[in-house]
């Protein structure tokens, strides 16, 4: 268990990495990749609950690790369609961000 | 040590991290972000999660690195118009806010209960019943399989609202422009030698899902990308996405997810359950057209909005 | 609550299958089929809601499904209550009238298939499956994956029409809801991280006061927050609902903006009555209030009819908010508290109807004049009678005044708030309700003008269009004979009775 106290504590500054990205990073795109650092933190911090429960010969709780797969794929889907929205309106507007509106 | 070494990657992980939020040029931070990608899922293997791990390496870093490498090469003309910079201030104060929020996180995560509550047990005891021997497949196709059809559902719809932002006359065309393969190009020669060995280690990895770790979405990840660097090539075009075969293949997966689902009604009782006899034979008829359709889906997910109009 | 599947439980799987293989058999058949298979969808997807909640008041306890037939907590469950099967029905009556709606401006092309009306049907049926989703989920990640659903399904909505402004929207709306997703999730691993489970009945019987407990609930409902535009996290509303096209407004403002709303209260009342919360409860509802000033107060500054009514929103919105601290019980059972609570759902769904009905009457409006300012509608009244009739029919209910679902909802919370002695939130409603009044009255007052030379519409619009809003007003209006006491239909399934059967 101990063992993953790392990783836990590192999953909790990469949400405030994240979260600090976001905040002072007025460019969607940046955004964008703020947002996935967040994720990653919150699916490490999972990840690491799954660590915590390995029994009967599992390495870690399945189930936290099966949700973080889904995870994973349902940001991937919205990073996409965050990418697609901001290129399309940069190509509407010449512009990069969201300040005139 | 163990230790000395998680410490380690820990570190790491952070300094890309830090490197990512804090680079000056975008591009610069999407290259960070995709090796941040590839560290964590070091981190993955070291926290026994080697499914993840794969997700982690293919999803999380690759595909969405290849995204956002895309789109910050077609943002890089007006990122040099857009001259705002966030004052000292703002840097000071959400600098502060974003400490005490990961200084209060990291103290739940060290107050965890000694004696961490854990569902391994239970899907330990159903694995028999299923004939599945990778746990993490048991409970993406199994236990909890409205979860994964939902996330199905979930990347379909997305593709349909990607689709929804080509301005009218482009509805129904072909994403991405042309490419066009050179006689002497470095590309194609590495792609015509790549692609078969990508799709096969593709397959090989839906294959093995059922017994180690592998599956659906890491196998249709591969296949996926093999596809895109065939198209990127010009070994193959992007087809329009108004054709009938195209939209088929894309709905297949969960098509037969949902008559499979249906069909638990009559044969074990309720939506998506199985028979024990012919669970494995069951969910092994739903992964190998979702492998198909996922890799599809999230193909011309990386692809975008057509952007060449059908030539009907 | 009884050990496995009620019989009727599989009806809850209908209620989401249906609609979501709608969009996807939409997506095969091409764009010209799918308002075809959206109106064949409509009505049986109400004959679901409707037998879900006949089932519910026949049998008076909750239907439950375990998907796949695994137990929670190793699988998933599905679950309907009193609440889950009055919006299930709220769902399925708006979306029909949206529907029918919106048939003259997203017509199925005869020949290619066309991106508008392909897109739009498409997604309106993926909304109802998400929103369906969202109402009996019992397990937090499902609604997760619910909620990204709807969020995902939305967004498009929004820049339907490809201008730069409801591009810009859309992404802002997009980037509100992915930070709100975020926090969800955090909040929800956190609870699995304690507890070992994220079905909601199993959390309630597990979930102690304890910090990590306070944290989680924290994140989840600020996620949620976000996807319910309560100040301050209201920024991306107005934009987004007033760009988008008139039904897909209407399908927003009405629903969509519920959803997160629905999953406060099923985390606050379902979850978590056994932690005392009072003090979050007061914070809830100082965001309410401030919503209701400050969205009204804006509102009645707007120029743009769509963006007034966008305002409102954000307005009506905090009304939901004031529900949590009259409805928070000290002990169970206390009087006040149930009439808090009854009023907050009639409110959401009276706003849903109201909110819908206007957004669609200034969508004729527009269409009409060829323009949304209010400044030049003088003499649309006599132009559109009835768009304007019901209008005004839904700004009864946002003003508060009988009869309306809207004056039983602000009734209910100005009594518990008297009755409880939190007489401040009594103001509140009254300041919001003078508000309304105004942004309403502004723009009737407009309508009925006469105009300085005679008004002629750029197109005409049609009776049965206008009558369609006029329903839905009315639905508004009707609500209003819901007596004023708590709803027998409405308490089935409360938590003070599941938690006695609990294994």
């Amino acid at each position: 268990m101990s063992a993953a106290i790392p990783y836990g504590l590192c999953s909790a500054v990469l949400v405030g990495l994240g979260l600090f990205g976001l905040i002072t990073h007025p460019q969607p795109l940046r955004k964008i990749l703020a947002f996935n650092l967040i994720g990653s933190g919150v699916f490490l911090l999972f990840g690491v609950i799954a660590r915590r429960g390995a029994a009967v010969g599992f390495g870690g709780d399945p189930v936290p690790q099966a949700l973080v797969i889904t995870g994973l794929v349902v940001a991937f889907a919205g990073t996409a369609l965050a990418v697609a929205l901001l290129l399309r309106l940069v190509d509407e507007t010449r512009r990069g961000t969201l300040r005139d509106e | 040590m163990a230790l000395a070494f998680d410490i380690v990657l820990v570190l790491l992980i952070l300094g890309v991290a830090t490197w990512t939020i804090s680079a000056r040029d975008t591009f610069a931070a999407v290259v960070g972000f995709i090796g941040f990608g590839l560290v964590l899922a070091l981190a993955w293997v070291c926290l026994a999660a080697p499914d993840v791990a794969l997700t982690e390496a293919a999803i999380g870093s690759g595909l969405t690195g290849g995204l956002l490498v895309g789109a910050s090469a077609r943002l890089r003309r007006t990122e040099t118009t857009s001259g705002e910079t966030p004052s000292i201030s703002l840097r000071l104060s959400a600098g502060v806010v974003c400490t005490f929020i990961s200084a209060g996180l990291a103290a739940i995560v060290l107050e965890l209960p000694g004696k961490a509550p854990t569902l391994a047990p239970q899907v330990a005891a159903n694995l028999a019943m299923i004939g599945l021997d990778n746990p993490v497949t048991a409970v993406l196709m199994a236990y909890r399989a409205v979860d994964t059809l939902l996330e199905v559902v979930v990347l379909l719809l997305v593709l349909g609202g990607i689709w929804s932002l080509a301005p009218d006359h482009l509805w129904g065309g072909s994403p991405g422009s042309r490419h066009l393969a050179g006689p002497d190009g470095v590309l194609p020669f590495v792609a015509q030698l790549l692609v078969p060995v990508g799709i096969l280690v593709g397959i090989h990895i839906f294959w093995i899902g059922s017994v180690a770790p592998g599956g659906e979405f890491q196998g249709a990840t591969i296949l996926a990308a093999m596809w895109i660097l065939a198209t990127m090539a010009g070994l193959v075009d992007m087809p329009a996405v108004s054709r009938r075969w195209l939209r088929l293949l894309l709905v297949a997966g969960s098509a037969v997810f949902f008559a499979v689902g249906f069909a638990g009604f009559a044969m074990a009782g309720a939506f998506l359950a199985y028979p024990e006899a012919y669970a494995k034979l069951l969910i092994l008829i739903i992964e190998i057209p979702l492998t198909l359709s996922i890799a599809a889906t999230l193909a011309l997910l990386v692809a975008g909005p057509p952007e060449r109009a059908p030539q009907e | 609550m009884p050990d496995s599947a009620t019989a009727g439980g599989f009806l809850l799987v209908f209620a989401i299958v249906l609609p979501v293989v709608g969009a996807l058999l939409s997506l095969v058949l091409g764009g010209r089929h799918a308002e075809r298979v959206t109106l064949i969808l409509i009505p049986a997807g109400l004959a679901v809601a409707v037998a879900i909640a006949a089932s519910i008041w026949r049998t008076h306890g909750m239907l439950q499904y375990f998907v796949g037939g695994w137990d929670p907590p190793l699988g998933v469950a599905f679950r309907a209550d009193g609440l889950s099967a009055v919006m299930l029905v709220t769902a399925a009556l708006l979306i029909c009238g949206i529907g029918l709606f919106a048939r003259a401006q997203f017509p199925s092309p005869r020949g290619a298939e066309k991106r508008a009306p392909s897109v739009f049907w498409t997604l309106l049926l993926t909304n109802w499956g998400a929103l369906n989703a969202v109402f009996i989920g019992g397990d937090l990640f499902n609604l997760y994956v619910a909620l990204e659903l709807l969020t995902f399904a939305a967004v498009p909505l929004v820049s339907l029409d490809g201008r730069p402004e409801t591009l810009a929207a859309a992404l802002r709306y997009l980037l509100f809801a992915l930070f709100g997703s975020i926090l969800y999730l955090l909040g929800a691993v956190l609870l699995y991280g304690v507890y070992g489970t994220l079905d909601i009945v199993l959390l309630a019987s597990r979930i102690r006061a304890e910090p990590a407990a306070w944290a989680a609930i924290a994140l989840i409902t600020a996620g949620l927050l976000a996807k319910a535009a309560l100040y301050p996290f209201h920024l991306w509303l107005p934009p987004a609902h007033a760009g988008a096209p008139a039904p897909a407004s209407a399908l927003l403002s009405g629903l969509v903006v519920k959803a997160p709303f629905f999953l406060v209260v099923r985390l606050w009342f379902d979850v978590m009555p056994k932690i005392p919360e009072r003090a979050a409860a007061q914070v809830l509802g100082i965001l309410g209030a401030a919503a209701i000033l400050f969205g009204s107060a804006v509102a009645l500054r707007q120029a743009r009819l769509k963006l007034l009514i966008a305002y409102s929103t954000v307005a009506q919105i905090g009304y939901l908010f004031l529900m949590f601290p009259l409805a928070i019980k000290p002990e169970a059972g206390h009087p006040w508290s149930t009439f808090a609570w009854t009023g907050g759902v009639v409110q959401a769904i009276s706003h849903a109807f109201a909110k819908a009905a206007m957004f669609m009457a200034a969508g004729l409006i527009a269409e009409g004049l060829g323009h949304d300012r209010i400044a030049g509608l003088a003499g649309i009244g006599r132009a559109l009678p009835i768009s304007v009739l019901a209008f005004g029919l839904g700004g009864l209910s946002l003003m508060g005044l009988p009869p309306s679902g809207g004056f039983v909802a602000k009734a209910m919370l100005l009594t518990a708030a008297v009755a409880e002695g939190q007489w401040w939130w009594a103001l509140v409603v009254l300041m919001g309700g003078l508000l309304a009044a105004g942004y309403v009255f502004l723009v009737l007052a407009r309508s009925l003008a006469e105009p300085l030379e005679p008004l002629r519409l750029s197109t005409t619009i049609s009776r049965c269009r206008q009558t369609i809003v006029l329903v839905l007003a009315l639905g508004a209006v009707l609500l209003g004979f819901v007596p004023l006491e708590p709803l027998e239909l409405l308490q089935i399934g409360r938590p003070d009775i599941a938690i006695d059967r609990l294994k």
